[in-house]
């Protein structure tokens, strides 16, 4: 194996970074889940609030994305 | 730089995959000013195009009964009109041309950007940026011209107690101008990851073994993307009516 | 970012071997790209605009207008339909409902008719029935005294031969007066 230790200290926090990824994940299921069991109770309210919801998704996408823009910082630019 | 670059193709594998988003000039290798023809004028050139033949060459029979292309751009149209007034209230109409340019400029460049081969223009940071700042820019005058300095009222919460509403402007104020930040980089990094997802996809294909799951994979994902393309579109166009109500009324 | 120096450098050359020189930095970092993109973005942008604003979007809420106009009409117009469609079933039943009663005067004024010929009828077959039957029965009497004085002829006839016969003397009136009581006998 060759490479230095920032190397390694790169791809060690790329890889950390990109948990951020799965904790986005689990946002936006939270999200859709939470808008689902809400519209199961009380669907006539449901469409007027899609876009209540696609904003709550993409807030919570953004951070994911954040994080994989940090991995990808750490493995192309750094 | 370049060790770093080649560490990577350790194994026979070969990942590339930011390379697509090379901006590269169209005719010859000079250097790339700020005029120069490049891919990126390309893309975009056709996004033009591709919104000319919808939206002019299909309503040009201005048909009662649409054709097919007719009902695309009335459909956009219909769509767009329909969350600019939810959203951004009745007065927002009048920069409904506005929105629809950007939605439509968005949308085009996002499907175009699926085409194998093609260069997504909506993954770069600087065009994004340019969006986000149009629309932040747009926010803040409007704000400012409509309401005069009622428009800092957006940062003092008077519903909350009065100890707590120093901190809270400030926080406010944060996340008023983190706004333009999140709102380019949720396009542009959802366009990038995407592709970059599909491009190591792509590359695992090289290897016999798991080719058939990499191309199953590539195919699950492209699906997933087509519907980015669009949700992000979606978002961004309806993330500027809700900034736009908060300018027209920031009243909490 | 100390990629930027050397993505310049290979910005030169970004041509074959821009795939090699990539590899060094985001592309999306490469600040030398950013006034083309910007350029051709805004260029983009203002075409987008004008095509829309000019030519699209006023075509189109005419046109949507235009089928606004249209359905509503024709809805105006199928109002209307409907309403003479109903009047038209009104007059239809109307017109039914008279022929159905004009059709029961007609049949009652038959049976009328046809029940009082009927007992003309049957009055004139009764006495006519009627008369045959006294006739009848009066040929029938007739008969019977014709028959009843017949036999009496012949018994009295029979019995002054039987008499003679056995040689004796044959008494008209006792004859008859035996005749008699053995005809009421």
């Amino acid at each position: 194996m060759e490479g230095d230790i920032a190397q390694l200290g790169q791809f060690i926090g790329a890889g950390l970074a990109a948990i951020g990824s799965g904790a986005a994940a689990i946002g936006v299921g939270h999200v859709a889940g939470n808008f689902l069991a809400g519209a199961l109770r009380n669907p006539s309210a449901a469409a007027s609030q899609t876009a209540t919801l696609f904003i709550g998704i993409a807030f919570a996408e953004a951070l994911g994305i954040f994080s994989f823009l940090v991995a990808l910082l750490l493995m192309f630019a750094v | 730089m370049a060790t770093e670059a080649k560490g990577e193709e350790t194994g026979g594998l070969v990942f590339h995959p930011l390379d697509q988003f090379i901006v590269k000039p169209l005719f010859g290798d000079g250097p790339i000013h700020w005029y120069t023809p490049t891919n990126v004028t390309l893309w975009m050139f056709l996004a033009v195009l591709a919104v000319i033949l919808v939206f002019v060459v299909g309503s040009r029979g201005r048909a009662v009964i649409p054709s097919r292309m007719q009902s695309v751009g009335e459909l956009i149209y219909g769509f767009t009109y329909k969350m600019v007034e939810d959203v951004a209230g009745k007065d927002a109409v009048k920069f409904f041309p506005y929105i629809i340019t950007l939605f439509i400029f968005i949308l085009f460049s996002n499907f175009l950007g699926l085409l194998p081969m093609s260069f997504a223009t909506t993954s770069h940071i600087a065009v994004t940026a340019v969006l986000a700042a149009a629309v932040f820019l747009t926010v803040t005058i409007v704000g400012f011209v409509k309401n005069g300095t009622a428009f800092l009222g957006l940062f003092w919460v008077s519903s909350a107690p009065m100890a707590l509403r120093p901190i809270l402007a400030v926080i406010e104020l944060i996340s008023y101008f983190v706004r333009p930040v999140s709102h380019s980089i949720r396009l542009g990094g959802n366009i990038m990851a995407g592709h970059a997802v599909i491009k190591v996809f792509a590359g695992f294909a090289a290897i016999a073994a798991i080719s058939p799951v990499s191309v199953l994979a590539i195919s699950a994902i492209y699906g997933l993307e087509v519907l980015v393309a669009g949700i992000q579109a979606y978002v961004f166009t309806i993330l500027t009516c809700v900034y736009l109500k908060d300018a027209l009324h920031p009243s909490h | 970012m100390a990629g930027e120096s050397t993505t310049v450098e290979h910005a030169a050359d970004a041509g074959a071997h821009g795939a090699e020189a990539s590899g060094a930095g985001m592309p999306q970092l490469d600040f030398s790209t950013f006034p083309n993109q910007i350029f051709w973005l805004v260029v983009t942008l203002v075409v987008i605009y004008f095509v829309l604003s000019r030519i699209a979007l006023p075509r189109i809420s005419a046109v949507l207008a235009e089928r606004a106009g249209t359905i509503t009409n024709d809805i105006a117009a199928a109002e209307e339909l409907k309403l003479k469609a109903q009047e038209a079933e009104a007059a239809y039943n109307q017109a039914l409902a008279d022929a159905r009663s004009e059709a029961n005067r007609i049949v009652a004024e038959a049976k009328a008719e046809i029940q009082s010929e009927l007992d003309a009828e049957m009055q004139k077959a009764d006495a006519e029935i009627a008369a045959k039957t006294a006739e009848s029965e009066k040929a029938i009497a007739e008969i019977r005294e014709n028959a009843v004085k017949s036999v009496t002829d012949v018994a009295k006839d029979t019995a002054k031969e039987i008499v003679a016969a056995l040689g004796g003397k044959a008494d008209a009136k006792t004859v008859t007066a035996a005749v008699k009581a053995q005809m009421k006998g």
